[in-house]
């Protein structure tokens, strides 16, 4: 998409606001106190922008469990939740960023492999686990995933937009072909099993409703670590990069170290994802980092609409259920038929997902007619 | 008297509230879960999978102890979260009381896995053959009747030095199942004096196999081939356009139907090739012949089936049999956390078509194999003529346990 | 790049290189010179296909992600060609149509009506290569299938001296690859149409300008490199083999060469190709388990220091 319709899609006021300081920008000094166009953010402003919305969201997902089963809770709800987080990484990179990442599974591959190896599990005859504890084994990966996720981007960053899927698409597939063939490490083609949430404090992780609420936790703490980002300076800067690199960069801005911070920023949610998805699946193999995958998280992500961190939430359900319960519409074996086809009619009809399709049908049956929205 | 006539009463009502409980329960239909690989490379093998479970549910008209049996399907593409969540989602949703699968060897750890975590339903395994399902931390509730890869390959080490092969070179894929393929086949040859100097473990969907080719050392005899599907096309083709001519021993999954069947000139030079497999083209047991019969009827080349059913029709065939034997042995009787049915199947000896399996302690089976030959049949089709076949085969391959090691890419060793 | 720097570079990459040159020749020459040449075939396969992305990427700016699904349906309708007729130039004539009409197809119906979209061009290819490659799985299931070489190529070249033997069609491919990258060579900078397709690269906007229909140019254009993926795919359905899969990989290696040797330049494919055909074939055979590595590091090195690949141009 060009870069039009991405400035077109940011109906947000802080993209309004970034527009209006980035037009009247006439030297570093406005932009840098970016916030001038801007309310600083603080309790009382953040109160004022929860909205009735919010409020019904959050106490739905919140009560949810307890009227769901516990499949719907851990295969539907908790596996969304992660899903969507890693998607979410993607829409940061790539709806804010100008800069769509394929790399996102990968870098939560690396999260979650690192769990694997550094913590408890099992490998069959091998023994490659340290089974350290469990909140050694989440830092350590979370950290090494970022460094993994800020070299991605220091080797995709120095070229323009469209060479940022392909090279992220062979780093990908290359990081896949490393589990698969790589034996010391990564165990190869069986990968790790047995690789479970832990106990903490007595409650079993591994439970439905509890490994669903940590799954909400860091959902939600992602999605308001985004929201917050997007307005602070950094944020702002970065969807500057994203409309206009060459300003930005006469303006003062490091360019490079700007998506290099973002790469890493999305490399530390793609990372949180991970650990949860691999703590959901039990495992980690290859397939789990494969090209399906890759494109997967692309497909939650675009499905979803990239104009709001809220989007790849939606996307990531709406395709968990459709994974799920496919084969009781259709012939399973087409389950990858549907989805290309979802697809396709998404980007052909609606390339802002269901969020661009919902805000049509909005302004399409409430705005008056003849009327300026 | 009006006393007698109440109790009377009560009592044909009592009576006829239990019968007619015993007889909802008889009437209930049983829920029985299939998972195959329908997507991905191995999906020919999967559709024939089912196929082959179907046949044993037809077998019985559909009904088992009374009970009418309701198949769900699922479907998976090898990657082992699909297979788990498949699963998941045939337990907890659709609430299935048996579940039948999976197909490949990485899903059925993970779906084993998955299985410790519901007890109260019985798990029966679809083909899976990795040694470390039943072997490394095996699950009470799952259950596999149908030998693993490495007891398939028993017999076949004698067989090869038979024809003399004093030193072969084994070209495998580098993932689970063939490890212990190749363990089943080494323990015995190296045992025997046979000589492996030079093992290629080429990675999966690689499709170069030029390398591998060029590594072959002069003097081995033959090349133990497991490679399935596409690979084993694949390196045939490229080893007799680089001028190679020595022969071959195969994996069970290398010369099944599934290889023989391929569309192309190359299958020739397959004749005269040695291997070790559950299910024998040609073997004349009558049960054997029987189900061979009801699969060609009831599924013609022209719906999409193979002339003769694979190996994965066969096994699938066993383990869906196995269900149903356990569930006629209780009556449908799936109460009391499905505890009666476990044990039964635990001490059942089920009958199929190439011989009796009885399950050992870690509910793995303890049955048959076959030392199979290629040979062209009149109409130029390619089979697996019977050489020996070899019965009561448990998964320590008749080892002790102390001296037995799981395949891996380094066990067994003799160069 | 300074001019210290340069040198030191190339020595740490160019010494190692020699040192093993050198040690491979002692070691095993055999082994060491047969890999060289199937590095080398194995490369001009990859070329063929590359050669029509990147030819697709350079004009159009799209990053066909399809390419890999193009391959397959070629090499897939080579393949019943050729068992039906038993004649291989029908079916290469077959794989490099058919593929090339369902390019022509996507370019006229779905892309045209999204000039300057990247994204969304991409995103679409996506979506058509998971749909491509299901229908054909639905069509030919998921078995095999295994083309046959022409009766000319079948078989080993014998007494070949030091190597022994080699396959006659595997040899084959070399002066087929050198045949394709002339003739594209030609079309390119020779003709007319090559002209215009050089220009567009260069700058669509201003060849729009100067009154060419740039729409037509772009429909010609991305049938050539789809039907270069379906030629490639009839050539690889004999010496690889086709089944549900391998349109990832030939996608993987289009992306590595087209990255390694620049957008939009043929001679650019050509080293990639070659770069990437070594390095996979001699990472197989001397280090199976880190093959891939080998690649990935190469592609790192490459988009550190030549992020346009080595003959690239800007946009």
């Amino acid at each position: 998409m060009s870069a039009a319709n991405w400035r077109n899609a940011m109906n947000s006021g802080a993209g309004r606001a970034a527009m209006r300081a980035r037009v009247s920008a006439n030297g570093a000094g406005t932009l840098v106190a970016g916030d001038r166009a801007l309310p600083p953010i603080s309790i009382p402003t953040f109160w004022r922008h929860i909205g009735a919305r919010h409020v019904v969201v959050i106490l739905f997902a919140l009560a949810y469990p307890w009227f769901a089963t516990p499949f719907f809770t851990f295969q539907i709800g908790a596996q969304s939740l992660a899903l969507g987080l890693i998607a979410l990484s993607l829409t940061f990179l790539g709806g804010y960023g100008g800069m769509v990442s394929l790399a996102q599974i990968t870098v939560a591959g690396i999260a979650g492999y690192g769990i694997a190896i550094f913590g408890a599990a099992s490998a069959a005859d091998a023994t490659i686990s340290l089974g350290w504890p469990w909140w050694v084994a989440v830092l350590i990966s979370i950290v090494i995933a970022t460094v993994c996720a800020a070299f991605i981007g220091w080797l995709s960053v120095r070229t323009e937009g469209i060479y940022t899927i392909m090279i992220t698409l062979a780093v990908g597939v290359a990081f896949y072909y490393l589990c698969l063939q790589n034996y010391s490490v990564f165990n190869g083609f069986q990968g790790f099993q047995r690789v479970h949430a832990p106990t903490v404090l007595g409650v079993n992780l591994r439970d439905a409703m509890p490994f669903y609420y940590l799954a909400l936790f860091w959902s939600l703490a992602g999605y308001f670590f985004v929201k917050y980002l997007l307005r602070a300076p950094f944020g702002i800067a970065l969807q500057g990069i994203r409309d206009n690199p060459r300003r930005m960069n006469s303006l003062g801005f490091n360019v490079t170290a700007h998506r290099i911070a973002a790469y890493a920023l999305a490399g530390v949610i793609a990372a949180v994802g991970g650990v949860l998805l691999v703590w959901y699946n039990g495992l980690i193999g290859p397939g789990s980092v494969g090209t399906s995958w890759i494109i997967n998280i692309l497909i939650i992500a675009v499905l979803g609409g990239m104009r709001h961190p809220i989007g790849p939430f939606l996307g990531a359900v709406v395709f968990v259920l459709l994974q799920t319960f496919a084969i009781d519409l259709i012939d399973r074996e087409r389950f990858n038929l549907l989805i290309g086809a979802v697809f396709l009619v998404i980007v052909l009809f609606s390339p802002d997902g269901l969020l661009g399709w919902w805000a049509g049908l909005k302004s399409k049956f409430l705005t008056p007619r003849g009327g300026v929205r | 008297m009006r006393r007698t006539f109440v109790k009377t009463v009560v009592a044909a009502a009592v009576v006829a509230a239990f019968g007619g409980l015993a007889y909802a329960q008889q009437g209930k239909p049983v829920k029985i879960g299939l998972l195959a690989t329908l997507e991905g490379p191995f999906a020919a093998g999967g559709a024939d999978g089912m196929r082959g479970a179907e046949l044993a549910i037809k077998e019985r008209n559909g009904v088992v102890a009374g009970r009418k049996i309701e198949l769900v399907k699922a479907s998976s593409d090898a990657k082992p979260d699909v297979a788990v969540n498949a699963t998941r989602k045939l337990v907890e949703q659709d609430k299935v009381d048996v579940m039948v699968g999976p197909l490949s060897g990485g899903e059925g750890i993970a779906v084993k896995e998955y299985s410790k975590t519901q007890p109260n339903i019985t798990f029966i395994n679809g083909s899976s053959g990795a040694q470390a399902t039943t072997l490394v931390n095996p699950s009470p509730n799952f259950f596999r009747f149908n030998t693993e890869g490495a007891q398939w390959m028993v017999g076949l080490g004698k067989a090869a030095l038979d024809k003399g092969y004093k030193r072969v070179m084994v070209i495998a894929e580098d993932y689970a199942f063939p490890y212990s393929q190749v363990q089943g086949f080494m323990s015995e040859y190296c045992r025997l004096g046979g000589k492996v100097p030079v093992k290629a473990w080429v990675p999966l969907g690689g499709k170069d196999y030029a390398s591998v080719i060029a590594r072959i050392p002069k003097d081995v005899d033959a090349l133990v081939v497991v490679l399935g599907g596409a690979d084993a096309v694949n390196f045939l083709n490229q080893y007799e356009a680089a001028g190679g001519d020595k022969p071959m021993v195969g994996g069970s999954i290398t010369v099944s139907q599934d290889i023989l069947n391929y569309k192309g000139k190359r299958r020739d030079s397959l004749v005269g090739t040695i291997a070790g497999s559950p299910i024998a083209d040609s073997y004349d047991g009558a049960d054997f012949k029987k189900f061979v019969a009801a699969y060609q009827k009831e599924y013609p080349v022209s719906s999409g089936a193979y002339p003769s059913p694979s190996l994965f029709a066969l096994v699938y065939y066993i383990n869906m049999k196995a269900a149903l034997d356990g569930l006629e042995l209780v009556k449908g009787d799936l109460s009391d956390g499905q505890k009666k049915y476990q044990a039964a199947l635990a001490k059942m000896t089920l009958k199929t078509p190439v011989g009796d399996v009885k399950l050992d302690a870690n509910r793995q089976a303890i049955g048959t194999t076959f030392i199979t030959e290629v040979v062209k049949d009149k109409q130029g089709n390619l089979f697996n003529k019977v050489l020996r076949k070899v019965d009561g085969i448990d998964q320590m391959l008749g080892m002790k346990k102390e001296e037995f090691q799981m395949g891996s890419r380094d066990v067994p060793n003799c160069p | 790049m300074r001019k210290s720097w340069k040198i030191f570079w190339t020595l740490v990459i160019g010494l190692p290189l020699i040192a093993f040159v050198v040690w491979g020749l002692w070691d095993n020459t055999r082994l060491f010179v047969v890999t060289f040449l199937n590095g080398m075939t194995l490369a001009s396969l990859y070329f063929i296909v590359a050669a029509g992305f990147t030819l697709v990427f350079g004009l159009m700016r799209n990053v066909n992600l399809a390419h890999g699904s193009l391959y397959l349906l070629g090499g897939y309708l080579g393949f019943l060609v050729a068992q039906h007729t038993g004649w291989f130039v029908l079916a290469l004539a077959a794989g490099f149509a058919g593929a090339a009409l369902v390019g022509l197809l996507m370019q006229v119906s779905v892309f045209r009506f999204m000039p300057g979209e990247d994204l969304r061009q991409t995103l679409v290819t996506i979506a058509l290569s998971i749909i491509i490659a299901d229908l054909l799985l639905w069509w030919l299931g998921g078995t095999v299938h295994q083309a046959d070489a022409p009766e000319l190529l079948s078989g080993p070249l014998r007494d070949i001296p030091l190597i022994k033997a080699y396959s006659k069609y595997r040899l084959a491919l070399l002066p087929i690859g050198i045949a394709i990258g002339v003739a594209l060579w030609l079309f390119l900078n020779r003709t007319r149409v090559g002209m215009m397709i050089r220009a567009g690269v260069d700058d669509r906007a201003m060849l729009s300008a100067a009154g060419v229909n740039v729409n037509v140019l772009f429909a010609v254009t991305f049938a050539i490199g789809a039907g270069l993926a379906g030629f490639g795919g009839v050539i690889g359905a004999v010496e690889l083999s086709m089944a549900p899969g391998e349109d990832v990989r030939l996608l993987l290696a289009s992306l590595i060469v087209v990255i390694i040797g620049g957008m939009g330049s043929v001679v650019g494919a050509a080293l990639g190709a070659s770069i990437l055909g070594l390095a996979e074939t001699y990472g197989l055979a001397y280090a199976p388990t880190y093959s891939v590595v080998f690649t990935f590091v190469i592609l790192a090195l490459v988009l550190a220091f030549r992020p346009r690949g080595f003959l690239g141009r800007p946009a």
